[in-house]
């Protein structure tokens, strides 16, 4: 025989039961509001048309699932070298030794400054300034100064975060390992780093998707990615329906990486409490 | 202070009164006068030095024209700045008029109205002295096998692929400033836009630009013809049509074109 809920179970079931109904009905009351409300704008009917355009939607949107190839492309070579260069970045900030302070100069210079820019600004730069020092194809080709740019912003984010993973790893851990006679390079890599990595796995996981968005900047300096060939068949239709299909292509690849880095993010916080 | 505003009223219903001809009273979004939207910023040949008022420049020419064969005295004629965007997004709009080298096309004629054509333009082709010294020629092959660029906003793109298409994909930007700039960057090696906007940037921007030359109206499928757009259903559209009507009719349409885009004819045809 199964056990009886005691009477406070059986409460506490009653009152999870009562807030799921008033949420829900209280959702339900805001989107039927919104559903009713909207359309008797004056401005609804022009702004369906020119926004939500079934003709145009149809019309538009394989061509919009094409030019993201390109943006997923761009996100899959940038990912991993940003994961590189974070990683010596963060390690040169980490460097003790005085006689190598150049190089945390460097590293604390570098982060400063990328994450100080607007990326669009980086991306417009070094898209157009590197190319325009004369240099021969295919060495001035806006995917790679475009990738580039982008790899340089968020390496300096990406190297921030990894810091603030090696600084959360407890000093004594370090001399613990110091004291069985590791080296400082055989700490950092086998006591302080796994560790540190693990930790900012979530944080990271935000930056990338934020990266999969920014992808779409590099169309300021020539590819023709999703947003760009969004505005193309805008202007040529005059209609913003497809700008509306290109959030929604975003939107289907964003929203489960968030939810996934969320999900990580609260598995952490159970493991540490 | 009670008389001034009444002396101000008393004006512009007056001027209001006997300004306009039948056709556009009470159509336009202020009474009395006529509201034209030109780019941010307006580009020689069509507005000279991004000043409309002084009509200098094909579009500033051709707008006052308009206005004064619909009853507008010059001194009625105001000057707003929009985007591309601003000019097709839904609500009401802050201008009757809106003359940005928009190329009339079907699909764009189902949001918004446009005039019919005031200028009949060819497409032409920008690069750079380097880029023919390299070997590039006006023939099929050769610009086949150069690396396209073009204003994203522009009819420019599909005809891109229309009549040259192009074996890379071509670059695509977000106006005319950033095509020249990856022109100079040797990012790209060749441009269209239409013959007079080309002609000043080969001219007065790109350093060592040249045209290789223009493909004519009339070869493509579908022409740059460019027209007075206006919001949908607008109600002044009769009344700019038959505005340049009389204009074409009587000569001067062709007048001020020779006027302000006179160079546009010396430039070499690809077959």
């Amino acid at each position: 025989m199964t056990p009886q809920p005691t009477r406070r179970q059986q409460f506490e079931a009653r009152q999870r039961r009562r807030a799921t109904l008033v949420a829900a009905a209280s959702t339900g009351a805001v989107v039927l509001a919104l559903v009713l409300l909207i359309p008797l704008a004056p401005g609804w009917q022009a702004v369906k048309r020119s926004f939500f355009n079934a003709e145009v939607f149809a019309k538009t949107f394989p061509g919009l699932l094409n030019a993201f190839v390109m943006d997923i492309a761009i996100f899959a070579w940038c990912a991993p070298l940003i994961a590189a260069l974070g990683l010596i970045v963060a390690l040169m900030r980490d460097v003790k030794s005085p006689a190598l302070y150049p190089l945390r100069l460097v590293a604390v210079l570098y982060t400063d400054i990328f994450r100080g820019l607007p990326v669009i600004l980086v991306i417009y730069l070094i898209g157009f300034g590197i190319p325009g020092l004369g240099l021969p194809r295919p060495w001035n080709s806006p995917y790679l100064w475009g990738s580039l740019a982008l790899i340089l912003v968020y390496a300096a984010y990406v190297a921030e975060v990894i810091r603030s993973g090696i600084e959360s790893i407890h000093a004594s851990q370090r001399n613990a390992a110091l004291s069985l006679g590791l080296s400082h390079s055989d700490t950092m890599r086998f006591v302080v780093l796994p560790q540190a990595l693990r930790r900012v796995v979530p944080a990271n996981m935000n930056l990338f998707v934020a990266l999969q968005k920014d992808v779409a900047l590099l169309s300021f300096i020539g590819p023709v990615e999703i947003f760009r060939q969004a505005g193309v068949y805008k202007s040529l239709l005059a209609n913003f329906t497809p700008y509306v299909g290109a959030a929604l292509i975003f939107l289907a690849i964003t929203i489960p990486a968030t939810r996934y880095a969320d999900y990580l993010m609260n598995k952490q916080a159970r493991a540490r409490s | 202070m009670k008389l001034w505003i009444y002396t101000t009223l008393a004006l512009g219903l007056a001027s209001a009164a006997i300004a306009q001809n039948d056709c556009a009273a009470g159509k336009t979004i202020t009474d009395g006068t006529l509201t034209i939207a030109t780019g941010n910023p307006a580009y020689y040949p069509w507005v000279m030095d991004d000043a409309p008022e002084s009509k200098a420049g094909f579009e500033a020419a051709v707008a006052y024209a308009v206005a004064a064969e619909m009853g507008f005295a010059d001194d009625q004629v105001t000057w707003v700045r929009t985007s591309f965007d601003q000019a097709i997004q839904p609500g009401a709009k802050d201008f009757d008029l809106n003359l940005q080298q928009f190329s009339i096309t079907e699909d764009r004629e189902k949001m918004v109205d446009f005039s019919q054509p005031y200028y009949s333009s060819a497409m032409a082709v920008l690069t750079t002295q380097k880029v023919v010294d390299a070997g590039a020629t006006a023939s099929a092959d050769s610009l086949k096998s150069l690396i396209w660029g073009a204003d994203a906003s522009t009819t420019a793109v599909p005809m891109l692929s229309e009549l040259i298409q192009p074996e890379k994909a071509p670059l695509l930007y977000g106006d005319n400033a950033d095509v020249t700039a990856a022109l100079q960057a040797g990012q790209i090696d060749a441009a269209l836009f239409d013959l007079p906007t080309a002609l000043y940037l080969a001219g007065v921007v790109v350093e060592g630009g040249t045209l290789l030359g223009q493909f004519p109206a009339a070869r493509s499928a579908n022409p740059d013809q460019f027209g007075i757009l206006m919001e949908e259903g607008s109600a002044l559209k009769p009344c700019v049509d038959a505005a340049l009507g009389a204009l074409k009719d009587s000569g001067r349409l062709a007048e001020i074109e020779a006027e302000w885009l006179q160079q546009a004819t010396a430039v070499p045809v690809i077959e």
